[in-house]
């Protein structure tokens, strides 16, 4: 199988500097892969047409598991019969995405017999994304890659797979061991990953620091950030190193030559002012700190994290489908995040208790929360109202009271009120 | 895990004996190289040595090299092997990939960085940057090449928006770093919501209704409570139990095409592209941000994408003479205010600028403090 089909509009997505799909995928088909020749050609197809060729959906699924292969058909197989089945199989990824190239080449190989031998490096939520097998060769995959130690991730209205950034492993930022925390909930949760049982689906994201490198906070149910409580450490001998030009602006984020200005760049960007700058020295009122990273960012030789660290878990994330986008919002202000986790599980397992129990079909908590309001969710799951949770407190005096919260509770006699008041 | 079986299919009966189900991925650490093994939380502090290569320096005095390439996300099991190679030649074959689909190699020296950097280079299609102040590689979906529901292309934009913005992969001279992200529909699987330049597929028309399957293909209740906006009720047309779309109140979020196939929105005229600007996910100085309306429909123009490419090249341009250092692009534009972003793109400002969904009246201008 050499390439089938023209591809004069693909063709042209091979010229430029950044590296070419369509390059790739010409490659696959000239070393014998029908399935990419005849990608290219239904991909071609939709060039012209500008409209897609994928069919709706379809069910299938290896035994067992409600989610983890997402159907796909194409809706021109007399066409392109190489893509008339193009599966995908989610793969769940290892914890930050390291690869050891044995371990890499076990998917490769059994990718390469049983299925396109295209993949994506990653999907959105995080898995490795198998795209395009045929329906007769799900369950000998699935057979094969647990053989070799990998498992499904989750899809549909389940867990989906839970991801972290690289934390311990390459960041002096870490507060958090965002690995372990993201390896030891995805086993955890193995049964709510692989059968799809709640009103919706449900996101983890671990980031080791405010920074959230993982866009936790704004792709996740259930965001996990890295934080600290005590005082930033300061090498006041590197600040001079920075303030002299010897250790470049941010890291060298903008080359090596560029200097920083300490006043400047970082106390005067300070969002809550709370850094000064007095002969040669930087001081921190740490209590004022909000803990932005900023500081942090621009001078990683002189200014770290604290060392009473933990996280902030913050519910509630999605795309604006279909109330409008929304951030997480803080519901624990301060959690030490420490193995095994039973704190952060109980308060999970209350989390999915609320939801399963007040959620509509296809709403993400986020939107639940939202119908219901915060104070419900705060109120399932026994946690008392901080200042941290809210950015300001509300502008209408609409309070909802409940009967024992007021004297006398709501019942009166229209009698006795009517006895001093005329009609 | 317990199945059941009917009759005596054997193959099945085996084929369920032998699973193997619920173990997860493997473990973490079994993909680290020695010198992770041996720093784990222990590392001190980085440095940017040029652009896409970093530095990370551990207490224990040991370096850790760092070289970031940008890679296509949707790739072939030839690329990989090529990334493979690459690892088992000069990083004791491990390697990693980043939440923006760039690829890492990392060595313990400067000398097996030297050849590494070299080899990369060879290799012509593993372009070295991303780091820093830096256009880095962009997070994005599947478009046609795979998914059921897009609006438009995701690769082909991709390809012809990096090659556009090449410059700034590879260098970091930016006022701060640019995250840009691309999602093929409302869905937004890309998660643009939240990005500096956000590139979105959108359809214009209300789905078209196949009547004479909808009955059996969609549960026709879940179709109806599926529409945010309830502009979906039941009707029976030419005999068929269906449903109706209220035009007026549709916004072609696409929802009811996920509940119910019999209502596709594709199509050439309707579809194209939305251009958003401004957000970010980092709590760094100010608060996490959403992506705002800049340019609210941009035709399909396959294969080179030409208006969307000049669009994001007009707004990072504007961008890079008019922002102060370490300021992202939503800061930048908050602090010049959005009647002169439109000013210095020279973008048209159009009534789909103004917020009519939910939240709306949060958008509108409740002060007399504003510019001409």
């Amino acid at each position: 199988m050499a390439i089938k089909h023209p591809t004069p509009m693909l063709d042209e997505l091979e010229k430029g500097p950044w590296p070419s799909f369509v390059t790739d995928i010409k490659r696959a088909a000239e070393a014998g892969k029908e399935a990419c020749a005849d990608l290219l050609g239904q991909l071609e197809l939709s060039y012209n047409d500008k409209e897609g060729h994928w069919k709706h959906g379809g069910i299938v699924g290896v035994l067992g598991y409600g989610g983890g292969v997402i159907g796909r058909y194409s809706d021109v197989p007399n066409l392109f019969p190489g893509v008339e089945h193009f599966h995908t199989v989610r793969v769940n990824q290892p914890a930050s995405k390291f690869y050891k190239t044995e371990r890499l080449r076990e998917i490769m190989d059994i990718w390469n017999r049983r299925g396109s031998s295209m993949l994506n490096m990653h999907g959105s939520t995080g898995d490795i994304i198998l795209l395009g097998a045929f329906t007769e060769q799900l369950e000998p995959i699935f057979a094969e890659l647990t053989q070799k130690g990998w498992d499904l991730g989750g899809s549909g209205s389940a867990l989906r797979t839970p991801e972290c950034c690289l934390g311990k492993a390459r960041c002096e930022w870490a507060c958090i061991d965002t690995q372990d925390i993201c390896y030891n909930l995805t086993q955890e949760y193995q049964d709510e990953m692989h059968r799809p049982a709640w009103p919706y689906k449900f996101k983890f994201k671990i980031s080791g620091c405010p920074n959230d490198c993982v866009a936790s906070i704004a792709r996740s149910d259930c965001s996990i950030i890295g934080t600290w409580r005590d005082d930033i450490r300061i090498d006041q001998a590197a600040v001079a190193a920075y303030a002299g030009g010897e250790i470049p602006a941010r890291g060298g984020a903008m080359g090596q030559g560029v200097k920083l200005d300490v006043q400047k760049d970082v106390v005067e960007l300070c969002p809550t002012g709370c850094m000064s700058y007095e002969g040669g020295k930087l001081a921190i009122n740490n209590r004022e700190c909000t803990r932005c990273m900023h500081c942090i960012n621009l001078m990683p030789k002189a200014l770290r994290p604290g060392t009473d660290t933990g996280a902030t878990i913050l519910v509630g994330a999605k795309a604006p489908i279909l109330e409008g986008a929304q951030l997480s919002s803080v519901i624990i202000p301060f959690i030490k995040m420490e193995e095994p986790y039973d704190e952060f599980k109980e308060f999970v397992a209350n989390t999915w208790d609320w939801w399963d129990e007040n959620g509509k079909n296809r709403e993400r908590i986020g939107e639940t929360i939202q119908r219901l309001g915060l104070q419900s969710y705060l109120d399932a799951l026994g946690f008392d109202p901080v200042p941290q949770m809210v950015k300001e407190p509300r502008s209408n005096p609409y309070f909802f009271y409940t009967e024992d919260e007021v004297p006398g509770g709501f019942d009166r006699d229209i009698e006795v009120f009517r006895k001093k008041h005329a009609r | 895990m317990l199945f059941r079986i009917k009759g005596g299919n054997t193959k099945m009966a085996e084929m369920v004996a032998n699973r193997i189900t619920d173990i997860g991925p493997p473990k973490y650490d079994e993909m680290w190289p020695e010198i992770i093994k041996n720093n784990y939380g222990k590392w001190l502090h980085h440095e940017i040595l040029e652009p896409g290569v970093l530095v990370h320096v551990a207490e224990s005095g040991d370096k850790l090299y760092t070289v970031r390439c940008g890679a296509t996300r949707l790739m072939t099991t030839h690329m990989v092997e090529d990334y493979c190679k690459i690892a088992d030649e000069f990083c004791g074959g491990y390697f990693r990939f980043t939440t923006r689909n760039n690829v890492e190699f990392m060595v313990t020296s400067t000398e097996k960085l030297e050849g590494l950097k070299k080899a990369l280079a060879a290799a012509g299609n593993m372009p070295i940057g991303g780091t820093g102040h830096s256009v880095t590689n962009i997070v994005h979906t599947q478009g046609w090449v795979h998914c059921h529901t897009p609006a438009i292309d995701a690769s082909g934009p991709v390809k012809s928006v990096m090659d556009a913005l090449f410059d700034y992969f590879t260098s970091m001279k930016l006022p701060a770093q640019v995250r840009i992200a691309l999602a093929c529909c409302l869905n937004m699987c890309g998660a643009v919501h939240c990005s500096d330049i956000a590139i979105l597929g959108v359809h214009r028309k209300p789905p078209v209704i196949e009547h004479s399957h909808l009955d059996k293909m969609c549960e026709i209740p879940t179709t109806i409570a599926s529409c945010p906006t309830a502009a979906i009720k039941p009707s029976k047309v030419d005999d068929f139990k269906s449903v109706a779309v209220n035009a007026d109140r549709c916004m072609y979020c696409g929802n009811c095409y996920t509940m119910c196939p019999a209502m596709p929105l594709a199509d050439a005229d309707g579809d194209g592209i939305a251009i958003m600007v401004g957000g970010k996910v980092s709590n760094s100085k100010c608060m996490p941000k959403f992506s705002k309306l800049a340019i609210p429909y941009i035709p399909n123009e396959p294969p080179r994408w030409e208006s969307t490419v000049k669009a994001i090249t007009t707004i990072l341009e504007a961008y890079v003479s008019g922002a102060k250092r370490y300021e992202r692009i939503g800061e930048w534009i908050e602090r010049i205010g959005w009647e002169r972003f439109f000013d210095v793109t020279g973008f048209e400002f159009t009534k789909r600028h103004i917020d009519d969904y939910r939240f709306a009246a949060t958008t509108w201008r409740t002060s007399t403090q504003f510019k001409w």
